[in-house]
């Protein structure tokens, strides 16, 4: 409890220089825009959380405003792809990867389209809100249609990596980023990104964690924590969840003695169902899926949902000791 | 100018040989569409095959994508693939499937989930007008595709555009699979609808060549607003028997009503000739 409060303290004084994955993402493109005139940005009344006002504002001529219509959005989005545009679509990943599953399917996905769909405050961003704002099985929606791939980046670093580098092609894609400003996992000209290979964050031969979004940090974290303990965890930012960087994967089977996966995502249809599958047809080992319940959520901000279903460094550690000792 | 109303019926037996070559395919919808597929591209629409892939080209969705067969009949007319690739309509490993596909030279996108057309054109149209450009967007749906609320989001969305390089039919055939729309579930007053929306509205008789032509005339000619046509149509217009018909919507005929309706349609064609 004295280091979770410790950590709370520190956390508070990082917030100031904290930036969201969202901002980072408008950031990108209010840069990229001044150039290129077909960058177009879609929002669905969501342009201010979507952090995209300034986009809105400083390229009124490269925006679009739908209004509270999500199929819309990602119809219009196609469209405009389909006339030489390359869009970006920034609506609630609740609303964006449910309401409008058929259009990102028919209108993006399957007439490949170049439609960025951007799913903001997504995971339990939202919180107390509740379900109708969660979007706890978007990986398994978008990810289930072919032709659509599917990222969640760790920090507004690696997510302006990401953007820059989707901006260099025409394919459809589903992005997820979270509401909350969330602690840098890389340094400030030290972001290494390859499109579609995971990030080895830390070495090691007793185990994989392999994270993506929110809960890269702890992960690296963890792995941390559990070199002082004599474990050696190697970490993967697997922030490409589709197409998953199934090297790395088989590579992590082969290497380590088992495989723990984290993300803010039910079990069903997430990062850990795609790699237990890998895992189990190459090199089977022990996977533990650390995840959400296939249920709605207790009601809390983010930190306090984690912290209940063990999605944190904690919860991390805790499984890591007991797979060590089933490994071993 | 080519006789557009013969070349409906030329193009009617087309779409007859694939579905009943295929044993597959939606011939009501087909025929009451196919007066505003040919005079679309036969007269209005800038699009050649070579000019395909030209920017400035116009642009047509079928919103209404199970009547693709008809789309297919007047795409291999235009030239875009050679008429013999229609044997292959619905056939194991064929591009020509169901519903339209962009495989296809020719089609812009994939439709056939219906309520999807209209809200795809809205983007065509706002890109042509973000980027000054002179091309025109044409959609058709369905009446009864008009119970889908997506529909309606697209139709606030242009009006609010005033997207007057957007062109969207309704074939009005009132019938769908389970009978009639006003039975299904209501679609009169569409004048109302679409005007409280924005929208100019306009009617034609659908399967009139010259009325659909005043109509997109006029459609081209208004400014500030996009239209809607009301195209009152028959649905399975030009086959007495497969005329306002519901079973119709898909129904494959016999080798009978194939050599009946093929007799019929060749001599509606002669007529049009005279």
């Amino acid at each position: 409890m004295k280091k979770h409060q410790q950590k709370l303290s520190k956390g508070g004084l990082l917030q100031l220089s904290k930036i969201a994955n969202r901002q980072a993402i408008c950031d990108v493109l209010v840069e990229k825009a001044k150039t290129d005139k077909d960058i177009v940005v879609l929002c669905s009344d969501s342009r201010g959380s979507a952090s995209l006002t300034k986009f809105a504002d400083t390229y009124p001529e490269q925006f679009v405003e739908t209004g509270i219509a999500e199929q819309n959005l990602v119809s219009i989005a196609a469209g405009l792809a389909k006339c030489g545009k390359k869009s970006f679509a920034a609506s609630p990943a609740s609303f964006l990867s449910s309401r409008s599953l058929e259009q990102a399917k028919v209108d993006v996905a399957y007439s490949n389209t170049n439609v960025k769909l951007i799913g903001i405050s997504g995971g339990v961003s939202y919180g107390a809100l509740g379900m109708t704002h969660h979007s706890c099985q978007d990986i398994a929606a978008m990810g289930s249609i072919p032709n659509m791939r599917v990222y969640i980046p760790s920090d507004h670093l690696q997510t302006r990596a990401l953007i820059e580098n989707l901006l260099k092609d025409e394919k459809p894609a589903y992005i997820r980023v979270g509401r909350n400003a969330v602690d840098n996992v890389y340094e400030e000209g030290n972001v290494p990104f390859s499109l579609n290979k995971a990030n080895v964050l830390h070495e090691g031969s007793d185990l994989t964690i392999i994270a993506c979004g929110e809960m890269v940090k702890p992960a690296a974290d963890a792995a941390k924590a559990l070199e002082e303990k004599g474990i050696e965890a190697r970490v993967l930012d697997m922030y490409c969840i589709k197409p998953i960087d199934k090297e790395a994967v088989v590579k992590a089977a082969f290497d380590t003695k088992a495989v723990i996966t984290i993300e803010e995502h039910t079990y069903i249809g997430g990062l850990g169902a795609m790699v237990a599958q890998i895992v189990s047809a190459t090199y089977p080992k022990k996977v533990i899926n650390l995840s959400l319940p296939d249920c709605p959520v207790v009601t809390g901000n983010s930190k306090e949902v984690f912290d209940y279903y063990g999605l944190n460094e904690e919860g991390i550690i805790k499984t890591a000791m007991e797979l060590v000792g089933y490994a071993k | 100018m080519e006789n557009l109303t013969a070349l409906s019926f030329e193009l009617r037996k087309d779409v007859i040989d694939m579905i009943y070559k295929a044993k597959t395919g939606h011939i009501g919808g087909d025929f009451s569409v196919m007066e505003i597929l040919v005079t679309l591209y036969f007269k209005h629409m800038n699009i050649t095959p070579e000019t395909a892939a030209d920017p400035e080209r116009d642009r047509f969705i079928l919103s209404k994508g199970h009547s693709v067969e008809a789309l297919y009949s007047v795409l291999a007319k235009k030239g875009f693939f050679p008429k013999s690739d229609l044997e292959t309509y619905s056939q194991f490993t064929s591009k020509y499937i169901g519903h339209p596909n962009n495989k296809v030279n020719g089609i812009e996108m994939n439709s056939g989930s219906l309520g999807h057309g209209l809200s795809v054109s809205v983007g065509m149209a706002i890109a042509g007008k973000m980027n000054k450009s002179s091309y025109r967007v044409y959609t058709v749906m369905g009446d009864g595709e008009l119970a889908e609320g997506s529909v309606w989001e697209g139709a606030m969305a242009a009006g609010h555009y005033k997207l007057d390089n957007l062109t969207a039919f309704v074939d009005r055939n009132r019938l769908q699979i389970s009978g009639s729309t006003e039975y299904v579930m209501t679609q009169d007053s569409q004048d109302e609808r679409w005007s409280s929306f924005g929208w100019n509205v306009i009617h034609a008789v659908g399967n009139n060549i010259d009325s659909l032509d005043r109509a997109i005339q006029s459609a081209k000619d208004t400014k500030g607003k996009p239209t809607i046509i009301i195209a009152d149509t028959i649905k399975g217009y030009g086959v007495s028997f497969i005329e306002n018909s519901a079973p119709w919507h898909h129904k494959v005929p016999s080798q009978e009503e194939y050599e009946k309706a093929s007799a019929e349609i060749e001599q509606r064609r002669l007529a049009a000739i005279e």
